[in-house]
């Protein structure tokens, strides 16, 4: 496997550490080759940058992208939303010279080319495809007895012309990843359905944003699950943050805990609940945090 | 100048001439079911060459590439309509909210930048309060600032202030 860089975008180091010192312990366990990807910028986020201009998106994509190539490694993703500007950015200009003429013109402005030579991976295809679910189980100290409402989110897969991750229907490779942790994986309605949040709606439209929010915390609820899982940042800041929204602007309380799958991996490989911030969540639960304790 | 929409799709290798209006893209649309967004009704208005520029449900989909996923024609409609909005923002529509999320990135360098109260989250998980990204590194906020002049992205963004109401938005 290639060395990877750790890409860190905007959510993650700025509102939720704990994931990225989740992410960091955990690819020191499992023995990884990685580096921080240093002076990377906002990747910019695809929903309203790519809204908004094709070159300027593109621009600061390879930016980030030429930082990785400078180090001849791939570039490791922890959110959706970095991996779908990333990733998308970096087929565009891969199959797209003229584009990629236009890019580097502006690069040029500070010494920088892209050349195209390394690839964006997100952290939950790169267990699944690099380590396995097998090799994870190995892995850690202790099984997590949790029932558990899993939410892949809509990057991660779509879309999927420039993804090679089999279904986007029922796909299964997130599922495993967390069963391998000895939870379960709670089937619930409309488990593929979106968190609302992407697309620049909850930023620019913030209560039709959570109207989809709390659908899917409804049929999460329905499940009865002992916590959400995601693959994202802003999926996570959406479910988390966005319930104590719901009940200020709707009344409607859920309570349900919401941790991104470094942090399930990292408590499963014997760190505490605290050490990778599932306390500084804005929905805490202590007797949930006590039932992650190894 | 303004581009029509058939004109821009069809620049883009996008073009919306083959949907047949199977409704499957309105009926796999998590915004659809709360917004008023219906993007069987994007697709025909902008393949009848209708200004499309000016709706507001554009903003509405949150991109999750469902509809695109499912349509049987395979046509690439979230691709589409990003293209359309790029073409409203460049008339000089922006939402005054995306605007502040663009405006945070040209100063900042990040869409949502480091604050006090994440400072001290990370000095209490033990880590530097300022990731290894712009924020530590002046320099490389300087080349994000200078690429995004010479794009013309400051100027963009600067050109839509004032324009909402142009905009019926």
């Amino acid at each position: 496997m290639k060395p990877v860089s750790l890409f860190l975008g905007c959510i993650i180091p700025n509102r939720y550490p704990g994931i990225e010192k989740a992410t960091k312990l955990v690819l020191d366990g499992l023995g990884i080759d990685w580096t921080d990807l240093a002076g990377a910028s906002c990747c910019p986020a695809p929903g309203v940058f790519r809204s908004f201009d094709k070159v300027t998106w593109l621009t600061l994509a390879a930016r980030n992208i030429v930082l990785s190539e400078q180090m001849n490694r791939d570039v490791l993703t922890i959110c959706n939303g970095c991996f779908g500007s990333l990733t998308d950015a970096n087929h565009e200009l891969k199959h797209d010279q003229g584009l990629a003429r236009q890019v580097n013109k502006h690069l040029a402005e500070v010494d920088m080319k892209y050349n195209g030579s390394v690839e964006v991976r997100h952290i939950i295809e790169f267990l699944s495809k690099e380590i396995g679910p097998g090799t994870i189980k190995e892995t850690i100290k202790h099984q997590l007895d949790l029932k558990v409402a899993l939410h892949y989110g809509c990057h991660l897969i779509k879309p999927s012309k420039e993804r090679d991750l089999g279904t986007v229907e029922n796909p299964v490779f997130f599922d495993e990843l967390v069963e391998a942790l000895g939870a379960q994986s709670i089937d619930y309605e409309d488990k593929m359905a979106c968190c609302g949040a992407g697309g620049g709606v909850r930023s620019a439209l913030l209560d039709t944003s959570l109207e989809m929010a709390e659908a899917k915390l409804q049929h999460i609820a329905e499940a009865g699950v002992d916590c959400i899982v995601n693959a994202c940042p802003f999926c996570h800041l959406q479910l988390d943050f966005g319930q104590v929204e719901i009940k200020d602007k709707f009344g409607h309380e859920y309570n349900i805990p919401v941790l991104h799958y470094s942090q399930l991996l990292a408590i499963a490989m014997g760190h505490s609940p605290e050490e990778v911030g599932v306390d500084l969540n804005f929905i805490t639960d202590a007797q949930f945090i006590d039932r992650l304790r190894g | 100048m303004t581009k029509e929409p058939v004109k821009l799709l069809d620049d883009e290798g996008l073009t919306f001439l083959t949907c047949m209006q199977c409704g499957t893209c309105t009926g796999s649309c998590p915004s659809g079911r709360y917004t008023s967004l219906n993007t069987r009704r994007i697709v025909l208005s902008a393949r009848r060459n209708k200004d499309v520029y000016h709706d507001k449900d554009l903003w509405m989909c949150t991109t999750c590439y469902q509809c695109q996923e499912r349509c049987p024609r395979g046509i690439n409609i979230v691709d589409g309509i990003l293209a359309l909005r790029t073409e409203s923002v460049h008339m000089g529509l922006m939402l005054p909210d995306h605007r502040k999320v663009a405006g945070l990135v040209i100063e900042k360098g990040h869409a949502v930048p480091i604050n006090d109260t994440n400072r001290d989250k990370r000095k209490k998980l033990g880590m530097d309060e300022l990731p290894e990204t712009v924020h530590k590194y002046p320099d490389a906020l300087d080349q994000v600032k200078k690429l995004l002049i010479a794009t013309g992205f400051v100027q963009l963004v600067k050109d839509t202030e004032g324009k909402e109401k142009e905009g019926g938005q």
